[in-house]
């Protein structure tokens, strides 16, 4: 751009100013009006017009953990005192807790779904970062006969559609009795996320020079040595963007989760949706679980930031 | 594969002498990947490609009886599958073009001088990290006809966005377009900053006109970058399931993922899925091929 500027040009700048804001005012509005419905009363979630200014609670939040049941009639003062504050909140919305005949509270599943998710998600993870990052090291390094091929078949298992490939291993997976285990998931989300991780990896890898391991091998150290030594240390942001990424698709996954799980090993992803069943569903607690499981991957794409490009476009493009 | 090239160092090195050789390294490290990909992914496929050939049915413990190439006879002449490839391609078009517009158009606003560049940025690409079944699921909730965010913001009364047959596809592309147009912007941004800045004052000393500015530098110096853009939103949308599935259940929103969905565990055809599943498969490898292709062009520059 010019040093000096045209008073045409400051006019163009200031539209474009505005235009980004008004653009990221609509990009934003949808994920700003779930995370507003998490907090409303049951009653506001679903008016006519929809209610922009209310009193928040965190009601629907409490919801989401326990089991609850609809309260035949009004609720006696002394056993509304006597409850704690999460469950008056619940008792205010027309709903009572659950409890097994000993007392306790029952779980609603959405804390089950939640750590199934993480588990999955955490466990695939290492898998397919650890095993990329080796194979990755190897095709960045090492001479193999018809390289782009095998970089192209690893690529092309990524591009599988899911539920191609979900056909034949819901028959294999029910031959080995592993249908709804977190192992089958493990596995399918591993393979899924392994190109990928080879893929970005290779970029990482093929950036750090060369001469750094041989410098290290003319002094002494094995090739191991050197991996381990030099290299893994070098590309250690490397190898924490491809976590996270790998991390949140094996996160956000559904169609493996909705037909490979039903109860034990179930995920958010398929469990979230199901909330809405018959009937009226309560918008208040769908909101609440989305929330809940949008945050994580929120906080991991502002750290991601600055890796976003490279991890869209395995590899191809960086800043 | 011989061995004799790929190590720098010279064999009778004392480095060399010591550990795993480089080529006990290379195989340690590739093939345990390499292996894992065929075991669960291209063996299944095989595993599938037999029953394709089969009335196998995974809810009955009849066996499969082999029935030759009827299954992929019967799909392709099925006038059904051919109306979901036909609303597939609509889907594709529609949203993969709206994402260009509006991704590509978001990179040349943000390629100007605007104040927190990189937090709006950030900011902006956060739709496309959230989880599909999920944003469909909230987007239900905006496009409520009666209660739903989106008709009373645009005063439109009571539109039915997906319960109108007609409407529904344009609504779940919609959704598909917020969710990835920041995936086009990141990727234009890419190719527009990389537009070296002496060319557009070249151009503006010959007083050439914004218009060709932009047709004639700017568009075709990003293109490639686009173009991996394009490639990979189509073969993306190509696939979409979780987003139409959760959305709308019409027949005029039935994307081929949910055909093949509903064929393969709703109906249990499943030597019949098999054979839909192989057809699906060689179209998504061609789009592949021609995706890595402008990858590796781009890579090289």
């Amino acid at each position: 751009m010019s040093a000096v500027r045209t008073p045409r040009e400051v006019l163009l700048n200031r539209v474009a100013v505005v235009a980004v804001f008004v653009a990221l005012f609509i990009m934003l509005a949808p994920i700003y009006w779930i995370a507003s419905t998490s907090f409303k009363p049951r009653n506001l979630a679903t008016t006519v017009p929809p209610t922009i200014l209310f009193e928040p609670t965190v009601a629907p939040y409490v919801k989401t953990f326990v089991k609850r049941s609809q309260l035949r009639g009004p609720v006696e003062e002394e056993v509304y005192e006597a409850a704690p504050w999460w469950e008056q909140l619940v008792l205010d919305g027309g709903e009572k807790v659950v409890r097994s005949p000993s007392g306790e509270v029952k779980p609603s599943g959405y804390g089950q779904r939640f750590m199934n998710s993480l588990i999955v998600a955490v466990v695939s993870t290492i898998f397919a970062v650890s095993m990329g990052t080796l194979t990755a090291y190897g095709f960045s390094r090492f001479k193999v006969a018809g390289k782009d091929d095998w970089l192209f078949f690893i690529l092309s298992t990524r591009m599988l559609p899911p539920v191609v490939v979900a056909i034949p291993m819901f028959l294999m997976y029910r031959v080995v009795g592993l249908n709804d285990t977190h192992l089958g998931l493990i596995i399918l989300y591993t393979a899924f996320n392994l190109s990928f991780s080879v893929w970005i990896m290779k970029g990482f890898i093929d950036e750090i020079p060369r001469e750094y391991e041989e410098a290290a091998l003319v002094d002494g150290y094995t090739r191991m040595q050197a991996f381990f030594k030099i290299v893994l240390p070098e590309a250690m942001t490397g190898i924490a963007a491809t976590a996270v990424f790998c991390f949140i698709t094996a996160w956000n996954e559904y169609a493996f989760a909705l037909i490979m799980t039903n109860r034990n090993a179930q995920t958010a992803p398929p469990f979230i949706p199901s909330q809405i069943g018959s009937g009226l569903p309560d918008w208040t607690v769908i909101a609440a679980s989305t929330v809940l499981f949008l945050i994580p991957v929120a906080i991991f794409t502002f750290l991601l930031r600055n890796h976003l490009l490279r991890g869209m476009s395995f590899g191809a493009i960086r800043k | 594969m011989t061995d004799s090239v790929m190590t720098r160092l010279d064999p009778n090195s004392r480095a060399a002498a010591r550990g795993w050789s480089d080529l006990t390294i290379r195989n340690l490290f590739i093939i345990p990947t390499i292996a894992f990909l065929i075991i669960f992914n291209i063996f299944p496929l095989l595993y599938s490609l037999g029953y394709s050939f089969t009335d196998f049915r995974a809810s009955t413990n009849a066996p499969a009886k082999f029935i030759g190439l009827q299954n992929y006879r019967e799909l392709l002449n099925d006038e059904f599958i051919w109306r979901n490839f036909t609303i597939t391609a609509k889907y594709v078009i529609v949203s993969v073009a709206g994402q260009v517009i509006v991704g590509f158009g978001l990179a040349m606003l943000l390629n100007r001088d605007i104040p927190m560049k990189g937090l709006i940025t950030t900011l902006l690409l956060l739709p496309m990290m959230l989880s599909m079944a999920v944003v469909g699921l909230f987007w239900k909730l905006l496009y409520d006809p009666s209660f739903g965010i989106i008709n009373y913001a645009l005063g439109l009364g009571k539109f039915e966005w997906l319960a109108d047959p007609d409407m529904a596809l344009y609504a779940i592309a919609i959704t598909d377009i917020w969710m990835w147009s920041p995936f086009v912007m990141l990727l234009s941004l890419a190719g527009l900053s990389a537009v070296p800045k002496h060319l557009y004052e070249a151009a503006e000393i010959d007083r050439a006109g914004p218009f060709y500015t932009f047709f004639r530098i700017t568009l075709p110096l990003v293109l490639p970058i686009l173009m991996i853009a394009i490639i990979f939103r189509t073969m993306e949308a190509f696939k979409t399931f979780d987003l139409a599935y959760i959305m709308a259940s019409q027949p005029t929103t039935e994307l081929i993922s949910i055909r093949l969905y509903k064929m393969a565990f709703l109906e249990w055809q499943t030597g019949k899925s098999s054979a839909f599943a192989y057809i699906v498969l060689v179209m998504v490898v061609a789009i592949t091929n021609i995706y890595v292709k402008y990858l590796n062009k781009v890579k090289e520059r």
